[in-house]
């Protein structure tokens, strides 16, 4: 005889329920379906789509009447029940009884309702189910309507995507610190909350609700820090709870949840449970995944199958209104611990891995999550990473997989063609060092020396690798500082910052450096992140610096030295001029030449005469022109209106204020300035890290330009009226660019990483930011802004210039 | 052997170098971070560069040219340059450095 099966609640989860009973055996029961909405099953997942407009409800049901008729269902919806009478197994609907073999109770949850003032007023609901749904279309209906979000979780940012997509003026008020904590770390969280932002949506965090606020309806809300958000709607949306009321009345066991075996029967074993309404090994289910595997396991006990329910890790895949997110397992920071992390600010992507030991534990992601579901795998299976972990985050496309787009225009490239141009290396050296074993960057450098010099050709190298290696060629990680450290340029400043380290000693202990002090290539960047970000705190180390920042002198092929003393906007008199033929004849300066800085450089100077002649430029009013520091250069100028006939300001003025005040000022690599006097641009100032050129109506700033191994303009940064305007912004663009910028990226680089966007937003539109940043450029500039030459002609320190010792005359006897 | 007094520790900056004119030409003078000294040649052999000039980093220095990097110790390039550097005895007594002198000879003579 065919027993009787009774479900409480059509969702999602028994829904599968159904469909996995009729599919094994159509005729192993007659069920009975109750359902408090007026419907059958459909997926709630989508209400969302259904809420913005871009799906229709009937687009979203999963099972319609004719479904329900074809497999024998009797649907009792839009009927709540009452009560389970277990001793005589009968269901008391509000239409009457039924009576069960097995009952199956798939109540699902609640919407959490924070137990405030007002909450009870018309215009606040919830956000779980077509009711609440078509409430919140209809409150869209009137113009120039606001809504307010409770819960930055999934379910309120969904509502308020629709909300906004909708019409209306949407806040989220979220009461933890960033959005989406359960799913999201901080920095993903930042990245979706600018994300909703640019869409409109306000987002206030940290905020907590004390009242809403109404008459007969919704007026707005208050919250505890007194503000108050006028509001027509009012979307709760702080979580749920599960939907246990009828299985306490009928004396289940329950915790949160209804307690379930691993059969998925209640504490009654002709009683099940299934979905967010169930508890099993004191945990609750709210994925769409785990509720499935649970609907499996309840149709097999049912059917008199074995099976029990596992929970298994779940991911978390999601689109946020356009906005990619992932995350898997356990992703909060702790000892042991280590993060792999990706970012690329102008794409908006992150990507954070977690790592125990060899072993991934928990992976964020935003923007891009493609490699999701591989990551996912990695944590489940317990993947022993650490073969591939340099590579790890650029997901299995990397992992010696699936190649890379073959990259014809190198690999047509005929063997003699140069690929670095410093040290003249063409592509058939590349190839045979491959062919011989050198299979990563690192490697070509180290035996070729291709793109171990500028490194412009880096990018080339990397693609002869690829198309030589074929699938077997790795895409480097994020580069690192240097050998003694996996750490980035970026990784370092921030942490330099961060842990406040103060000293290179504090960096090598603090960041794990892998040698006792450092190489060649990460002092120098370290002494400049050091001096820069704590110029009054930190000493300068003359041993960190390559020999021309050393010795303020440009060294020559030779060892010799050449001398560049400045000559303030371009500006000299002629008693500078004799001072600096003086000079060339004392010291027997085989050539003199004039550089396109406009100043003049005496070349082919000993290492020993140095001090002395600097004493004697010294002397005539002349200072180091720093031709040799990554640093402020020179300020080139034309004449200006004093002389020009089209000339609109005074273009040699403003270059000599500028160049006053920027002078000795040390940055992430060399810094040139111009400024023509009309835009005839006498002095070519687009092409500089930072040119100013003159209009009638003010002066036009324009940063990012290059005149080197690259070419390019500059791009205009903003107008201003004023002189002293032009100098606030020019000092406060060289404070963000040497707080920010990595070690040895000219301007246009590092503009080409943040974006002319934030450069105008924080410098140029944020007020005080500028203001902030001019201030601690001149607090740096009190230390920095200072003739090294005179300090170095002294007469302690100039003997330092001298040989140690003279043997030639012990050695020759 | 014949140590010759060719100044005190003090006059080499940490992580630094200073010269010595020989007869053999300049011979470089390296203080460590643990005020060990070494002395080498002065002149890189790949283009002549300074190495008294150059990042003194652990125990070797790297070329103000173009970066190649010695032992101070071997006097070997390391990494995939080849090249090598003459090294000197010095040691450090009641902080003087003493650079022996007869292997400044015998270089001389060979």
């Amino acid at each position: 005889m065919t027993k009787k099966l009774i479900i409480v609640g059509a969702g999602m989860a028994s829904g599968r329920v159904i469909e996995h009973l009729v599919e094994t055996n159509k005729d192993a029961y007659d069920i009975t379906l109750f359902n408090g909405e007026p419907r059958g099953n459909y997926n709630r997942i989508m209400l969302s789509p259904v809420l913005s407009g871009d799906k229709a409800f009937e687009e979203i049901v999963t099972h319609d009447d004719a479904w329900y008729a074809e497999n024998g269902v009797t649907c009792r919806f839009g009927e709540y029940i009452t009560k389970i009478d277990r001793k005589r197994k009968v269901v008391v609907g509000q239409n009457g009884e039924v009576a069960y073999d097995k009952l199956l109770i798939a109540t699902g949850s609640a919407p959490f309702i924070i137990p405030v003032p007002g909450k009870d007023l018309p215009g606040v609901i919830a956000y779980r189910d077509l009711e609440d749904t078509n409430a919140m279309i209809d409150a869209s209906a009137k113009p120039g309507a606001k809504a307010v979000v409770i819960g930055g979780g999934l379910l309120g940012l969904e509502a308020a995507a629709g909300l906004k997509a909708r019409g209306m003026d949407v806040t989220v008020i979220h009461l933890m610190g960033h959005l989406m904590e359960r799913q999201l770390d901080e920095a993903a969280g930042y990245l979706l909350r600018r994300a909703l932002e640019d869409k409109g949506i306000e987002i206030k965090c940290q905020a907590s609700t004390s009242a809403i606020l109404g008459e007969d309806k919704v007026e707005g809300v208050l919250l505890a820090d007194k503000t108050v958000i006028p509001a027509d709607l009012v979307v709760m949306a702080v979580g749920i709870r599960p939907e246990t009321r009828v299985a306490v009345d009928a004396g289940l066991a329950v915790e949160r949840g209804i307690t379930v075996s691993d059969e998925m029967q209640t504490s009654d074993p002709d009683i099940l449970a299934v979905g967010e309404c169930v508890e099993h090994c004191s945990q609750l289910f709210g994925l769409v995944a785990p509720l499935y595997d649970q609907a499996k396991v309840v149709a097999k006990t049912l059917l008199d199958e074995s099976a029990s329910f596992e929970p298994k890790e779940v991911a978390t895949k999601l689109k946020v209104t356009g906005c990619d997110l992932f995350s898997a397992g356990d992703f909060s920071e702790g000892e042991g611990r280590e993060d792999i992390v990706f970012r690329d600010p102008a794409r908006g992507v992150y990507k954070r891995l977690v790592l125990e030991g060899n072993l991934l534990v928990g992976a964020v992601m935003y923007g891009d999550t493609a490699d999701g579901n591989w990551f996912f795998g990695l944590i489940k299976d317990k993947t022993d990473i650490s073969e591939m972990r340099e590579t790890l985050i650029f997901g299995p496309a990397y992992q010696g997989g699936d190649s890379l787009d073959p990259m014809a225009a190198v690999a047509a490239l005929p063997l003699d063609a140069e690929i670095c141009g410093c040290n003249g290396v063409c592509k058939g050296q590349i190839v045979e060092a491959i062919q011989d074993g050198a299979t990563d960057l690192g490697a070509i450098r180290a035996n070729t020396k291709a793109s171990a010099s500028c490194g412009t050709c880096t990018g080339l190298v990397e693609q002869v690798l690829a198309t030589t290696l074929g699938d077997d060629f790795v895409m480097p990680a994020a580069q690192s500082v240097c050998g003694c450290t996996d750490l980035t340029h970026e990784d370092v400043r921030r942490l330099i910052k961060s842990q406040e380290l103060k000293s290179q000693a504090a960096v090598w202990q603090e960041l794990g450096w892998s040698t006792p002090n450092g190489c060649h290539v990460c002092r120098p960047a370290l002494n400049y992140y050091l001096l820069s970000d704590w110029p009054l705190e930190y000493q300068d180390d003359p041993q960190s610096r390559f020999v021309n920042e050393r010795k303020h002198a440009n060294i020559q092929k030779d060892g010799t030295y050449s001398v560049v003393p400045r000559m303030w906007g371009g500006m000299t008199t002629p008693d500078e001029l004799r001072a600096i033929a003086d000079a060339a004849d004392k010291y027997n300066v085989p050539t003199v030449h004039v550089t396109g800085g406009q100043r003049i450089d005496l070349l082919g100077v000993k290492g020993e005469d140095l001090p002395s002649m600097w004493a004697d430029l010294n002397k005539a009013g002349m200072v180091s022109g720093h031709a040799y520091s990554k640093g402020l250069r020179t300020v080139k100028t034309c004449v200006g209106k004093d002389h020009c006939r089209f000339g609109t300001q005074d273009s040699t003025g403003l270059g000599i204020k500028l160049e006053k005040h920027l002078w000795g000022s040390w940055a992430p690599h060399k810094l040139k300035l111009a400024v023509s006097g009309c835009p005839r641009n006498c002095a070519e100032a687009t092409c500089k890290d930072i040119g100013v050129v003159c209009v009638d109506s003010g002066f036009e700033i324009s940063v990012a330009g290059a005149a080197g191994m690259e070419v390019k303009q500059t791009e205009l940064l903003c107008k201003v009226e004023t002189e002293e305007e032009a100098i606030e912004i020019i000092s406060a663009f060289t404070q963000a660019y040497r707080e920010n910028g990595k070690y040895l990226d000219r301007v246009f680089k590092w503009v080409a990483k943040v974006g002319l966007d934030w450069c105008k937003e924080t410098i140029v539109d944020d007020l005080d930011n500028r203001k902030a940043l001019a201030e601690r450029f001149e607090i740096s500039q009190s230390v920095y802004r200072d003739d090294p030459w005179a300090k170095l002609a002294s007469k302690e320190e100039a003997p330092k210039f001298n040989p140690l010792a003279n043997l030639t005359l012990e050695a020759a006897e | 052997m014949s140590w010759l007094d060719i100044g005190s520790l003090d006059d080499i900056p940490v992580l630094g170098a200073r010269i010595v004119k020989t007869a053999v030409g300049c011979v470089a003078v390296f203080r460590t971070a643990e005020d060990e000294v070494f002395a080498t040649s002065d002149r890189c052999p790949h283009k002549g560069g300074p190495l008294s000039e150059g990042i003194v980093h652990g125990k070797s220095v790297t070329c103000p040219l173009h970066n190649w990097v010695f032992s101070l110790e071997t006097g070997e390039a390391q990494g995939a340059d080849e090249g090598q550097i003459s090294t000197f005895a010095i040691k450090v007594e009641t902080g003087r450095l003493l650079l022996d002198g007869e292997a400044l000879q015998a270089r001389t003579a060979a």
